[in-house]
């Protein structure tokens, strides 16, 4: 039932020495290395400006390595022609305030020029984060947390391998925080996308993820790398149990250690 | 549903009859100040004529005035419309070509901050009248079309762009589905500005032209009424050009209304 990351497989995307320096001077990553696996939840932490948002748009293509590769699974490499199947969910919603819920999904099928099966697809993204009833609806009749699972519903109408997300819930009240996350959980065990979330949150990403790499800050780079091998489907217990408390005690050192060593003497 | 929340949903209505009997009142009170004023002042009409005989002119020259209104009216919706062509065009243009726009915009500025009252005269020479009315309202009224829609296309939400460019859209739909509708705020703001501006610079052209002696427009109405003394006409011409602008700002007003109530935020009324 849980999706496991298939350890031995061939990553789905890997930074190799991995560097962006903006032009300002700013150099937000140095020499940065990280394997996605296929099917994985992978959470990228660490303090605000270490480039972990950098890092999840240089995957996405969006930004430009200044150094560096990034190499793609030969069956993602085979469809780079197009756009890469890749989902998209920014720390804001992101919504085109102009256009309906079910516009708002339907436009990655638009302007892909999918249209002929654009409503069922549209129909199926919304009903698969509770939207079904606000299709129709402005996003800023929305709450938070519903213009959040909009933004979701869009980054899942394509049937993207790959879901980045970046602070997606940062902006959110915890209640609808913790609902989002074992939804998203429960979306992720369900339809066996690779999952790539940045956070600063050393609790969330505990919740969330199997594998957490925590990064220092300027310049970018990966500290360490731990294994949350508690079971899934993890729930409200799990958020409660020894064994969760445990495992943010070992991440919150690791962050701290982290963020010690890029202070320096 | 309690009481505290009628009464806060008949706030807003209070609310909304102020805001219409309130300038009507005061109009009333003017026009009764003005009609007392010229009768116990026994003020002659050619000095300044009474609201009732401005009136009693307006529906005895109707034949003539409602003629010169139907002119100045075509002129200042044919100076609109290209205006809005022209400007929401010419800012797409430079939206979409760096070179074009350096070329262009600063020419489009001196145009603007050039009095088009000094223009108006240079043009009567060169381009036939009715040509010449409509290009100076035409030149009066596209550059707030044209800055608004320039600010509007830049306005774009970083984070939409980049998932545009994430699903590989193209320039065309990168314009036509996120640039164009997110600049609509600001063509619409742009456009209302515009209407009342293109009447102005119809207004204008029609005097210039007027002093050549040719035209037949409501502002030639006024010069003409002028030299003849005939205040009451020129009063009654005067109250169909302001009204004509209020039609002008309200149509605008609702139409923008109308287009972005469902989503954009000054066209929503908020509940406090």
């Amino acid at each position: 039932m849980p999706v496991h990351p298939s350890k031995s497989g061939a990553p789905v995307v890997a930074l190799h020495s991995v560097g962006k320096a903006f032009a300002n001077g700013v150099v937000a990553l140095e020499r940065l290395n990280l394997d996605v696996r296929p099917g994985e939840f992978v959470s990228l932490l660490g303090p605000s400006g270490c480039g972990k948002s950098t890092a999840l748009r240089i995957i996405a293509g969006l930004s430009e390595p200044t150094s560096g590769t990034v190499e793609w699974l030969e069956a993602e490499a085979a469809s780079a022609a197009g756009p890469r199947r890749i989902g998209f969910v920014f720390q804001e919603p992101t919504l085109m305030p102009w256009a309906t819920v079910a516009a708002n999904v339907r436009l990655p099928l638009k302007l892909a020029g999918l249209e002929p099966n654009a409503p069922a697809r549209v129909d199926a993204a919304l009903a698969r984060v509770g939207l079904s009833g606000f299709a129709q609806s402005y996003p800023r009749e929305l709450s938070g947390g519903m213009k959040m699972r909009a933004s979701i519903a869009r980054a899942l109408v394509t049937e993207p391998k790959l879901l980045l997300m970046d602070e997606p819930f940062a902006a959110l009240d915890e209640i609808t925080r913790f609902r989002l996350n074992n939804d998203l959980l429960a979306l992720w065990q369900s339809l066996g996308k690779t999952v790539v979330f940045v956070t600063h949150s050393v609790f969330e990403s505990v919740y969330l993820s199997q594998r957490i790499i925590v990064m220092t800050s300027r310049p970018g780079r990966v500290f360490t790398e731990l294994l949350i091998d508690a079971p899934y489907p993890r729930d409200e217990r799990f958020r409660t149990s020894a064994d969760y408390v445990d495992h943010c005690r070992q991440v919150s050192e690791a962050l701290t250690r982290a963020i010690a060593a890029t202070e320096g003497p | 549903m309690s009481e505290g929340r009628a009464k806060d949903e008949a706030r807003p209505r209070v609310d909304r009859v102020l805001r219409v009997l309130l300038p009507i009142a005061v109009l009333a009170l003017g026009v009764v100040v003005w009609e007392l004023l010229v009768r116990v002042g026994n003020i002659p009409p050619y000095v300044l004529p009474g609201p009732r005989l401005v009136f009693s002119t307006l529906i005895a020259d109707w034949a003539v005035l409602s003629a010169s209104l139907l002119v100045t009216l075509t002129t200042t919706l044919e100076g609109f419309l290209l205006a809005a062509a022209g400007g929401v065009g010419l800012a797409v243009l430079f939206n979409q070509s760096r070179l074009i726009e350096y070329s262009l915009y600063p020419y489009a500025v001196i145009l603007q901050v050039t009095p088009i009252v000094a223009i108006a005269p240079l043009l009567l020479v060169y381009l036939p009248q009715q040509a010449a009315v409509l290009a100076c309202a035409w030149i009066v009224a596209f550059f707030p079309v044209l800055a608004n829609t320039t600010l509007g296309l830049r306005s774009v939400d970083h984070n939409l762009a980049d998932l545009f460019r994430l699903y590989g859209a193209t320039r065309r739909q990168v314009l036509w589905e996120l640039k164009l509708p997110a600049a609509m705020p600001y063509i619409l703001g742009g456009l209302k500005i515009a209407g009342g501006l293109s009447l102005i610079g119809a207004v204008v052209a029609e005097i210039a032209a007027g002093s050549a002696g040719a035209g037949s427009g409501l502002a030639y109405r006024i010069v003409e009424s002028g030299y003849r003394l005939n205040i009451p006409r020129m009063f009654a011409a005067l109250l169909l050009l302001s009204v004509a602008g209020i039609v002008i700002f309200f149509a605008l007003s609702l139409v923008s209304h109308l287009l972005l109530r469902r989503w954009h935020e000054s066209a929503i009324v908020r509940e406090v």
